[in-house]
């Protein structure tokens, strides 16, 4: 049966609305249907065309009980570690002040650096480890070994080949070194060089920027967009363009620290509204609406709501409908970062505005960065064209910064026109779907098995929870031996209590690496008792039909 | 085989100890002092039980038995 999709002009064509459901819901508006059609129950009439299924589940009492419990021996073994410093009894490896500046204000004595001195520096060799290769699906790795409990490292000199990546954010997979994939690259890089030289208002726009914005806007569905060279500055150098004071940010609970401190710079006024939670989003818009700006009770210059698409640390998904009819109610602004959810959601690849169907018009200021899916660096905003042609002129990273440079410009653009099928074949459409295929299969069998997995069942970003300090260090290293890196994470970034593993599943893993890992992940579950979840499948449901019909017999 | 399985369990309780009380991370003498911190703890609990709880469950016994057992002496010197 020929194959009923058609890539045209990079936008899926459906001639049969019957096939594919995941397509149905962006399909509507081009091609003018407003039949509605019901699907799994859910009419047309809702905001969410398909199921929104997340999950947060809590562990039970005696793991938090432990983890107080870990973390209460860790910090005695501190203080015994910091009064045997003080007193002289042990090295100090530590950065301690100077014997001239003992009566000053004491510098090292917050909790933040009591940690980092004796929490975090026992399991510093899980952070920081060097790779020396290009880091798709698997990667080498640098042998180093310590001798005095992690305080410093050398290396060996061997190389440990061929472990598996469930760490770096590849989630297309275009992180590779093949030479007929790179080739244009290394025609830009033979005709611009490396270095630029200079920003965006001097002599920093080439031509190749230019294309690559006329392109990222095609993509995305927009009028104009404007490129970055680096995507933590596009959100911190931006929002201070975007609003200052007299101005209201409504900001979520868990937003990447670029937001903040992009925030912060601004000037105007921050709420914190809960993760992901529309009731706490609502109260805020009505209170600042209702009382305005707190001692002149003048109304807000401007509200702005600030989200994530994906969230890296948890995995959720940001409620997108439910937030842009609150803002078209109560005329706020809207900024989606797209940071990781660009290239890795949506059936074309598009983002959290194609996941859920809606047009991009919805959204006011559109950012995502370049680094995640498309394996270059830099980051865009897209929206109005009114809206980027005033950050042309007053972004502080269009004024100051280094533009892109070119062969990462052209990265993207293959990159992208793969994505959307510019290129003549339908390797991006396959990567998005492979993608989907396996973070599908990978939150499916780490449910079964058992863990505790947060977030939305279509996200790439799979956080498997650990909670004990002790289990983070032991997992890290264990699962090395096996071969597989995994990134974990503790404490700053993560609450005190729920430490957790953070896997980036790639459409460039294949069936059997994920099935290694996933095996490995259930050796080390059992080891380390990490399969917490009270609501788990059982994990062999075919086994049970083969004793029934042995029993029929 | 069984002692084999036992002794596997064993270790395994063990890790899960060491991990759970994070004297997985710690150094050598670090454990040491940990260990010998709570060893003498437990000794001393189990000291302090094994001394004083024959004496509390024969005072608890005798206790009822004055509630139950007065009756019952009252009732034979009556009857005899």
């Amino acid at each position: 049966m020929a194959n009923p999709s058609a890539v045209c002009n990079g936008h899926l064509h459906h001639h049969h609305q019957k096939q594919n459901n995941l397509l149905k819901s962006g399909i509507y508006k081009k091609n003018g249907i407003t039949k509605g059609i019901k699907k799994n129950g859910i009419s047309n009439g809702t905001l969410y065309k398909k199921k929104f299924v997340e999950h947060f589940e809590q562990a039970p009492m005696y793991v938090a009980v432990f983890t107080f419990l870990g973390f209460g021996v860790g910090t005695i073994f501190g203080y015994l570690r910091d009064f045997m410093r003080a007193w002289g009894l042990e090295k100090r490896n530590v950065a301690t002040e100077r014997e001239q500046q003992k009566d000053f204000v004491p510098l090292y004595q917050d909790f933040e650096n009591f940690y980092t001195r004796n929490l975090y520096m026992r399991i510093r060799d899980n952070w920081n480890r060097p790779i020396c290769s290009v880091p798709g699906p698997q990667f080498d790795l640098m042998e180093r070994v310590t001798d005095d409990y992690n305080w410093t490292f050398r290396f060996t000199g061997r190389i440990i080949k061929n472990v598996i990546n469930m760490g770096s954010y590849n989630y297309l997979g275009f992180a590779e070194t093949d030479v007929n994939a790179l080739k244009t690259v290394t025609i830009e890089l033979q005709k611009y060089g490396t270095g630029i030289c200079s920003t965006r208002q001097e002599m920093g726009t080439l031509d190749k920027h230019v294309e690559l914005e006329k392109l990222v806007a095609k993509f995305l569905g927009v009028e104009d967009a404007m490129v970055f060279g680096m995507g933590f500055a596009t959100n911190s150098m931006n929002i201070p363009a975007l609003v200052g004071k007299g101005c209201l940010i409504l900001s979520d609970e868990l937003n990447h620290t670029s937001l903040v401190l992009g925030a912060r710079l601004s000037g105007a006024t921050i709420r914190i509204f809960k993760h992901n939670n529309i009731q706490s989003l609502e109260k805020l818009l009505r209170d600042a609406i209702i009382y305005g700006q707190p001692r002149s009770r003048r109304a807000w210059r401007k509200i702005i709501i600030l989200v994530e698409g994906i969230y890296s640390m948890e995995g959720s998904i940001v409620r997108l409908p439910e937030i842009v009819s609150l803002k078209k109610k109560y005329k706020a602004y809207l900024y989606l970062d797209e940071a990781h959810s660009i290239g890795a959601v949506g059936a074309t690849g598009r983002g959290v505005v194609e996941y859920f169907g809606m047009s991009p018009d919805d959204v006011d200021v559109l950012m995502g960065t370049f680094t995640k899916s498309f394996g270059a660096a830099g980051g865009y905003i897209a929206g109005k064209k009114d809206l980027v042609d005033f950050l042309r002129t007053h972004s502080h990273s269009a004024v100051y910064a280094t533009s892109m440079c070119p062969p990462v410009a052209e990265q993207i653009i293959r990159a992208m026109k793969c994505v959307m099928g510019l290129d003549g074949t339908t390797q991006g459409l396959q990567r998005v779907r492979q993608l989907g295929k396996n973070t599908r299969y990978f939150r499916r069998r780490l449910h079964e098995m058992g863990f505790i997995i947060y977030g939305n069942d279509d996200s790439p970003v799979v956080p498997l929870l650990l909670y004990m300090p002790g289990k983070i260090g032991a997992f890290a290293r264990r699962m090395l031996e096996k071969n597989i890196g995994v990134v974990v994470v503790g404490f700053p970034a993560t609450p005190i209590t729920e430490s957790r593993a953070r896997f980036c599943v790639s459409a460039a893993h294949t069936r059997e690496m994920l099935d290694t890992v996933l095996s490995a992940l259930d050796e080390l579950g059992d080891f380390l008792h990490l399969k917490y979840s009270r609501y788990s499948k059982s994990s062999h449901p075919e086994l049970y039909e083969e004793t029934r019909l042995e029993l029929e017999d | 085989m069984d002692i084999k399985s036992m002794k596997n369990y064993l270790y395994w309780l063990y890790c899960q100890f060491e991990l759970i009380t994070c004297s997985y991370l710690m150094e050598p003498w670090e454990k040491l002092l940990f260990y010998t911190f709570n060893i003498t703890m437990l000794v001393m609990v189990l000291y302090t039980a094994y001394i004083f709880v024959p004496v509390h469950i024969s005072t608890a016994f005798q206790f009822f038995l004055h509630l139950f057992g007065n009756q019952h002496e009252n009732t034979v010197s009556v009857v005899k």
